[in-house]
């Protein structure tokens, strides 16, 4: 007979929650879409999990138990760009990807610049197998000309604002809407890219750029973006989280910020933290062609340190979807992104806990707790009552990527042939499995 | 017999020194044939090229063809000025319709860097790159470097001064890595605003300061400064670029006594090279485009008929 | 050995067919003035400046002589992987009117002589053209005839000639190596090709 008491246990599982500093085998207890209570191995658990079907046990031997995941980077593309990804081929590439919580970005069509479109990608989200956040726009249109109605955004759900694609390029209006945004209590999420310096640059500006004689972004781009920001940052006392940070000189700049007290947080995605510019001259694959461009060893190395000492917060994967017509083409006409989710796991695991360079323990808390604690979400922690949103990792599965296996309706990936280790196994959003 | 290592020539970056004297010998052959009365050589009859050209080009896509005709190949011309990033036709598509025609090889010339090595994944043919963006120039680097060799009989040992738009020059990329591969030594020319970033990395001596670049050097390959630079910020005026950095017969008491004056063309004259330097007695600047049909030949044929081979 | 080699003309026998060859030449010829003389590379290069060092002792006239590389006029260009290494044409004299002898070491299947011939056209019109060979050792693919020939060789087509110039090789002799068909070794072995940079063998590719 079937027990009423709980709906679910996940059995035997390595149980990772870095917001209780919990990291132990235990069997996990689920009931009503929340988690009940989480308890290490006894004759009395035994003795509890005689009354379940084995319909509602997951056994969860060798593998990682934790909180489930959270992207606060994410394009959806819905609506506007359906052919390259939708609200639900999104969040369920984000299942796959061990992800139960996604934030989108506002760059769609229409932009998510009004409240009607914030409750169109909801609805829409309501039967997705992830929970979906909406970041509205800062301004109206993504034109860094006028305020989008951020109250309105606010009032109807957005958890940040953000212009993502785009730098606010006048100060004054990234003043204002830092000024405007304290009201509410949300970060204003920078894409940092000065667009005068970028100057239609399509890779990091490097020997490799010269090599190619592909047009070069320098770095500076991106660290003078950073800096002023920064400094808009201690006038106004407001929020503000960079995106995507690539350089060394920003991860420098947001280091030195935060031992000054201002309120400025960061994200890393994993292409900058695996990738270098070098990897572009072997065949022109524009699915390696993305803004920020991935940049030298140096930088590359300087955005580990960043994440590794705190000065960045979280990992976000940037899942940028674009379809094979628009990537299949010259490299420099291509649009710039590549899609994330689903490879982030085993990127960290194969490049950064693997070479000892983080613990799974750090990695998981740079994806749930950290995110969570930026824009005030709920989840990203295994307490008793907390939603029951959960991941399960084989941290030692061993996979290669594979294009036909995405969820996602892109595959835009550099990573496709990578040999990685470390794979989601099954993800639960909501007490329910959404992905196995 | 002999064979290229490759069934494209995309750049010379990574051709061996084999094959590029390959290529150089070869060209010597078919200097000899454009000097007949009949200019023609039966060679590559039955074998149809086509001259892919995404940009405005004369005095290549002229060079091209009449090499191609001369070895008595089919011939047909696609240009298109539209711009690739309008969306049309995609490019994938448009070489897989012109392949669908039953055509052996492709003379490509594109603005994006990359274009050749991307037909080489969309099709069979045997791809030359005819300039890709800001990237390489391989037939035009081989070209100076083969009128360079008649001279001096050799190019190892030379000092051979690049001087121009460094940054965004295709035929500057491919000679330095010509060159350097055949044992020439290298020095790049420029105003500080077109050298590329980190560009001592290609191994080059580099220079800012003309009268140092040109001492004791033998050859002097002066690239034609385009005048959008200008208009994009990247020089004052033309005027003080030819104060700078124009070559003027002043200038070339600073070079070795035999030396060589070249340039690809089209020239600016007055601005990066004077009238009288062009015309002068040490250029070569009109052997550079009668030796350019030659080399053009001999890639032509060293490549013909290398089809499904395994790269 | 899989391979049985004869010895076909030393160098005494060599000087002999070559100078008959020469008087062959100005017999059918009584005004050697009108002579001009293309010799195919390599070696029939090297035979035609002996035929007209021959022919300025005999008769006190200076014959322009002519190198021709026949590797742009292959009809195998496109079947072939590896593209003949080509080596320059020059004919520093004017066709016309002329009457011009065509010298190679060894006429077998004809195309070499096809391809000289298509490109003699395209330098211009002689008054005639004549064939002369070191060696005629048959197995004719094209309707070609030598006119004036130094010596006959019966061969099976997968026997090699090979001819040896001073010049080149260090030494003059013409010898005859017979495969295994025609011989009764029976032996399984491939034949070792001997190296083309060497020698010049009438088989394959140049005939």
């Amino acid at each position: 007979m079937a027990s009423k008491k709980y709906d679910l246990v996940i059995t035997n599982g390595r149980v990772i929650d870095p917001a209780l500093g919990f990291g132990k085998d235990a069997f996990v207890f689920i009931k009503d879409a929340r988690i009940k209570k989480i308890e290490v191995e006894s004759a009395s658990v035994r003795n509890e999990l005689k009354s379940f079907d084995d319909s509602q046990i997951i056994d969860a031997s060798g593998k990682l138990v934790v909180p489930g995941l959270i992207d606060i980077h994410v394009h959806l593309r819905e609506p506007g760009r359906e052919g390259a990804e939708t609200i639900d081929s999104g969040c369920r590439a984000a299942a796959a990807g061990g992800f139960t919580s996604v934030c989108c970005m506002p760059n769609t069509t229409p932009r998510i610049d009004n409240q009607e479109t914030v409750k169109f990608v909801q609805d829409r989200a309501k039967t997705a197998s992830a929970r979906v956040y909406v970041v509205g726009a800062i301004t109206k249109n993504i034109e860094g000309k006028q305020l989008a109605e951020i109250g309105d955004l606010v009032k109807m759900g957005a958890v940040a604002i953000t212009d993502d694609g785009h730098y606010v390029q006048d100060p004054n209006m990234m003043r204002r809407a830092l000024e405007y945004a304290r009201m509410f209590d949300i970060p204003v999420m920078q894409h940092a890219e000065d667009k005068y310096l970028c100057d239609g640059g399509i890779m990091n500006e490097s020997f490799q750029s010269t090599r190619l004689g592909l047009k070069g972004s320098p770095a500076a781009a991106e660290e003078i973006a950073v800096l002023r920001d920064i400094a808009l940052c201690r006038l106004t006392r407001s929020r503000l989280h960079i995106q995507h940070v690539s350089t060394k000189g920003a991860v420098d700049a947001i280091r030195q910020a935060k031992a000054e007290g201002l309120r400025v947080t960061a994200e890393v995605t994993p292409h900058h933290l695996v990738l270098t510019d070098d990897e572009i001259g072997k065949e022109f694959n524009t699915n390696l062609r993305v803004n920020p461009p991935i940049r030298s060893e140096a930088d590359r190395d300087a955005v580990v340190a960043g994440l590794v000492d705190g000065t960045i917060d979280c990992i976000a994967s940037d899942h940028a979807p674009h379809t094979d017509e628009d990537k299949d083409c010259e490299f420099d006409i291509a649009p710039p992104g590549m899609i994330g989710l689903e490879t982030t796991v085993g990127l960290m695991k194969t490049f950064l806990i693997d070479k000892g360079i983080m613990s799974w323990a750090d990695v998981i808390r740079k994806m749930t707790y950290d995110p969570a604690h930026i824009l005030g979400l709920p989840g990203g922690n295994l307490s008793e009552g907390a939603p029951a949103d959960i991941t399960i990792i084989d941290p030692d599965k061993r996979w290669t990527v594979n294009a036909s296996k995405f969820l996602s309706r892109s595959k835009n990936s550099p990573f496709i042939g990578y040999k990685l280790s470390g794979k989601v196994y099954k993800t639960i959003m909501n007490g329910k499995i959404v992905f196995e | 017999m002999s064979r290229l290592s490759s069934r494209h020539l995309l750049g010379l970056e990574e051709t061996s020194q084999e094959d590029i004297q390959l290529i150089l010998n070869t060209a010597e052959t078919f200097r000899e044939v454009i000097d007949r009365t009949i200019k023609r050589v039966p060679t590559l009859r039955g074998i149809t090229v086509v001259n892919l050209f995404y940009e405005p080009s004369t005095r290549t896509r002229i060079s091209f063809e009449l090499a191609e005709k001369r070895l008595s190949a089919d011939i047909v011309n696609f240009s298109t000025s539209t711009s690739s990033v309008k969306k049309g036709e995609s490019l994938r598509d448009t070489v897989q319709n012109i392949e669908a025609m039953k055509i052996d090889m492709v003379v490509v010339r594109h603005g994006s860097a990359g274009a050749p090595y991307f037909l080489t994944q969309c099709m069979d043919a045997n791809i030359i790159n005819g300039g890709d963006g800001s990237h390489e120039h391989p037939t035009q680097a081989l070209l100076d470097m083969y009128t360079i060799r008649k001279k001096y009989k050799k190019l190892k040992g030379l000092r051979v001064v690049l001087v121009g738009d460094i940054k965004h020059s295709r035929v500057i990329r491919s000679n330095i890595w010509g060159l350097k591969t055949m044992g020439a030594s290298v020095a790049l020319c420029g105003p500080a605003t077109l050298l590329p970033y980190d560009v001592e990395k290609f191994g080059c001596d580099v220079y800012t300061d003309v009268d140092e670049a040109l001492d004791g050097a033998d050859v002097v390959n002066i690239m034609r400064i385009q005048l959008e630079r200008q208009q994009g910020g990247l020089f004052p005026s033309q005027r003080e670029y030819a104060n700078l950095f124009g070559i003027t017969k002043e200038r070339l008491k600073r070079l070795n006594r035999n030396y060589t004056i070249m340039h690809p063309g089209p020239m600016n004259r007055g601005v990066e090279i004077t009238s009288e330097v062009a015309d002068g007695k040490n250029s070569v600047i009109l052997d550079q485009v009668t030796n350019g049909q030659a080399v053009r030949m001999a890639v032509l044929y060293l490549l013909s008929g290398r089809k499904g081979e395994e790269e | 050995m899989a391979t049985k080699s004869e010895l076909i003309l030393d160098e005494k026998k060599m000087n002999r067919a070559i100078t008959r060859l020469t008087h062959e030449i100005l017999e059918q010829n009584t005004d050697p003035s009108s002579l001009g003389i293309i010799g195919i590379l390599t070696r029939g290069a090297h035979l035609a400046k002996r035929v007209a060092s021959l022919i300025g002792e005999l008769e006190g006239v200076k014959v322009p002589v002519g190198l021709m590389d026949i590797s742009l006029y292959r009809d195998d260009v496109h079947s072939k992987l590896d593209q003949p290494i080509v080596q320059q044409t020059n004919i520093m004299f004017e066709l016309a009117r002329r009457n011009v002898v065509l010298i190679d070491d060894v006429l077998f299947t004809g195309r070499t002589i096809r391809a000289a011939l298509s490109q003699i056209v395209d330098f211009g019109r002689p008054k005639t053209v004549q064939l002369a060979v070191l060696v005629d050792r048959g197995h004719r693919e094209l309707p070609i005839k030598a006119d004036f020939v130094g010596v006959n060789i019966p061969t099976a087509k997968s026997d090699e000639i090979i001819v040896h110039l001073s010049e080149v090789d260090g030494v003059d002799s013409v010898s005859h190596s017979k495969s295994d068909q025609s011989t009764s070794s029976g032996k399984a072995d491939k034949k070792v090709k001997p190296a083309k940079s060497k020698k010049s063998v009438s088989k394959g590719g140049k005939s």
